[in-house]
């Protein structure tokens, strides 16, 4: 009953085309190394010459590739004017980051083909410049020594070593500079540091910087060398190869002209660094803009809730922003989602407090105080964005399934809010025909700011007659033996005990083979949006329903799954 | 930068430096490399390197620490060094030793410094106090019936709805789900 090409067909196409392109680059770069013009260079290097061209290549692709699934604002702009388009390219466009990261793999890949290569031909250009008997390979070292003629092999003098002359040319200094970023780069991004330590991943991950101009100028030396176009002409290495202890004294066979081959990088990576660098600076032309804190709210489980205003902002459901407080950092820039609805005439974030910058800001907009707070005591915050994701997607499916694992309920927020200022103002473009939405949680406390919401669409949907529109589940992963019992006591109740809401809430956790089956047996040949904003595991597990609940027949039911991912 | 634990950081820079070294090690033995002692220096040293700094240390801020797959048998070995292992003054000053013989050939110079990296991030995790300690295996706590038959149990199961209301409608779910009233 699966439909898998339904939902992930186009990403595998997209990684086929890239994982493709990788390889005909490298075969192919590979194969012009094997020309007649590098003959001479391979009797010195032997195969490490191609070895540590074709991967080059493919790292001129790929640095190319990797500044573009960052661009926030382009990616935003394409996804608005996509609106058009059919919901399968918007979705590639929120797996961005799953893209870089691919490409980032691929990037440490190549880098260790192409070290390894030139550790190989550091080290057979070394044992060429030492020898000692009049092999070819004495000869082809010998040319350019107080002869002005441009020489072949880099290591000019065998008084020396091949750390030393790495240390000492700019393709060495460059390489290393670039590939120690490179390392910092990926040590600090793995998921532990990321996930725990923010500020660590995103000031290491600067080095990008250093990165990409090492990258432009390692080629500036024309280290790699070959022979001359005309000089191929008159000292084929085929007929004159074998004579070249008489090369210059015979007419057949001059002394052969090399070259260095000039920088190619900068060619590939020019236009993402311009379109990088343009992007840097529509965020920070958005962040100048003047924002206004119009209310703090603390809520429980150590979560605060800002409005704000800004002129001119515009967003859409389930969008994020990046928030900045010069007061508390002046570098650093945070991803939240809005959890307003875009009715509203302000925005609102809600921030769960867990590490230095979001403890700063709690304590900069009155912390723990009780007493009111003036306006102008309040920090200047700055704010870019609204960008895109998944959830703005929400009102193009006709029944669409909201899952949301404890904080990532945020996005949700969002959508029901929206909901239900449709509903006041009797929006009859409102597209979804049914609502299903879950909401999983640990603790009991983290209800408290969103029952609020739930109470008043429950009380809506009453009254308009209309309890069928949304059907919300909530369920308590956590639960213990205090409160199965308390829940016991009051199970005859109207109200639920703990959220006060008539829908009751549920323990443990949901049996998705159950639900997926009953919505589809509800909605047959209905395409159903499935979305989450949670752990991967979560996600694994709704992918995997998806695609099993989705009908082989495109007349069928189809269940489409959209991950939020931060 | 307060609740940043660099040993975290330190930590993955030292077990990708010591890969580093080891394959700039087996590069400089396989390619029989003038100098090649130092290579070989290099794999040992490297492999000491990974095996040290494959047991990740327990978070302080975090309840719940990520433990590398199979990480249990190495985290008995390295905590078995008691202060040796727990002190990353002793951690930092161990991987600048070990950096300073991979200066010495190209292969395991990029070893070289990335272990030195890492030992000044471990030295500046111990500057700040850090400590490294082992992530055990939390024990489950038994839950054991009363001695007697007669005694109510201690546990109680799952709550479940009133035989009535539950004929008919409801499902009954595997392992701890509670029995869904249907709407």
């Amino acid at each position: 009953m699966g439909n898998w090409v339904v939902n992930e067909g186009l990403s595998i196409l997209v990684i086929l085309v890239w994982l493709g392109i990788n390889i005909f680059l490298f075969v192919y770069y590979y194969i012009v190394y094997l020309d007649e013009r590098f003959y001479y260079t391979r009797v010195l290097v032997g195969d490490a010459l191609s070895w540590a061209r074709a991967p080059a290549a493919c790292l001129n692709f790929n640095c190319m590739l990797i500044l573009l699934p960052v661009c926030r604002n382009l990616l935003s702009f394409l996804r608005g004017s996509c609106q058009c388009c059919s919901r399968n390219i918007t979705r590639q466009l929120d797996r961005n980051i799953t893209f870089h990261k691919l490409v980032a793999y691929m990037i440490a890949f190549h880098t260790a083909i192409h070290i390894i290569a030139h550790l190989f031909n550091f080290e057979r250009f070394m044992d060429a410049q030492l020898e000692q008997n009049e092999t070819i390979a004495y000869v082809l070292s010998q040319i350019g020594n107080g002869d002005n003629r441009p020489y072949l092999n880099p290591i000019r003098t065998n008084e020396t070593n091949p750390t030393f002359v790495a240390f000492t040319t700019i393709a060495g200094l460059s390489g290393v500079a670039s590939t120690l970023a490179l390392i910092l780069i990926i040590t600090s991004s793995m998921e532990v540091i990321r996930r725990s330590y923010f500020e660590v991943f995103w000031f290491t991950h600067h080095l990008f910087v250093i990165f990409f101009i090492g990258l432009v100028i390692h080629g500036v030396g024309e280290i790699v060398r070959g022979q001359t176009a005309s000089s191929v002409l008159t000292n084929k290495p085929s007929n004159c190869a074998a004579q070249y202890k008489d090369w210059g004294k015979v007419p057949d066979c001059p002394i052969p002209q090399f070259t260095g081959n000039p920088p190619m990088t900068w060619k590939w990576v020019i236009g993402p660094m311009v379109l990088y660098v343009f992007e840097r600076l529509v965020r920070f032309w958005r962040s100048k803009q003047k924002v206004v804190i119009t209310k703090v709210v603390t809520h429980p489980s150590k979560t605060l809730e800002l409005q704000m205003k800004k002129k001119g902002f515009k967003m859409e459901v389930g969008q994020y922003v990046n928030l900045q407080c010069p007061s508390v950092s002046q570098l650093e820039w945070h991803p939240f989602t809005l959890t307003s609805a875009p009715e509203e005439d302000h925005f609102s974030v809600h921030i769960r407090i867990v590490g230095d910058w979001t403890q700063q800001l709690f304590e900069a907009c009155g912390g723990e105080k009780k007493e009111f707070q003036e306006a102008w005591k309040l920090p200047k915050m700055a704010v870019d964005g609204p960008f895109g994701t998944a959830s703005e997607d929400v009102f193009r499916y006709e029944v669409v399934m909201l899952v949301g694992a404890g904080i990532g309920v945020t996005p949700f927020a969002s959508v029901l809010k929206s909901v239900w200022y449709r509903y006041f103002n009797n929006d009859t473009g409102l597209i979804p025909k049914k609502i299903y939405f879950y909401w999983l949680c640990r603790e009991t406390n983290a209800f408290e700011w969103f029952a609020d919401l739930l109470q008043s669409l429950e009380t809506q949907m009453l009254e308009k007659g209309n309890a069928d529109f949304l059907s919300y589940r909530i369920y308590l992963t956590g639960w213990d033996e205090a409160q199965a019992a308390h829940f016991t006591v009051h199970h005859e109740e109207e109200n639920d005990p703990i959220t006060g809401l008539k829908q009751k809430t549920l323990y443990g956790r949901p049996n998705w083979e159950n639900e997926f089956k009953t919505i589809a047996g509800n909605h047959p040949g209905a395409r159903i949006g499935v979305f989450l904003c949670g752990p991967e595991v979560l996600a694994k597990s709704l992918s995997k329903q998806s695609i099993n609940h989705s009908d082989a027949d495109p007349r069928g039911v189809h269940f489409i799954f959209n991950k939020e991912n931060f | 930068m307060g609740q940043i634990e660099w040993a975290m950081w330190a930590n993955e820079q030292a077990l990708a430096a010591g890969l580093i070294l080891l394959t700039g090690g087996i590069v400089g033995v396989a390619g029989q490399f003038k100098d090649w002692q130092f290579a070989a220096y290099g794999i040992a040293a490297g492999v000491f390197i990974c095996l040290l700094e494959y047991p990740r240390g327990k978070m302080k801020n975090k309840d719940t620490s990520i433990e590398r797959m199979g990480q249990r048998y190495l985290t008995v070995c390295v905590k078995a060094f008691g202060p040796l292992t727990r002190n990353y003054f002793v951690r930092a000053g161990l991987h600048a030793v070990l950096s300073v013989p991979g200066g010495f050939m190209l292969p395991t110079v990029l070893g070289c410094v990335c272990v030195a990296i890492a030992s000044l991030i471990y030295l500046l995790a111990a500057i700040r106090g850090e400590q490294w300690e082992p992530i055990m295996p939390r024990v489950e706590s038994k839950q054991r019936s009363g001695e007697s038959m007669k005694e109510p149990p201690r546990t109680h199961p799952a709550p479940r709805a009133p035989e009535e209301t539950a004929r008919g409608c409801c499902v009954r779910q595997p392992r701890s789900h509670l029995c869904q009233l249907c709407l």
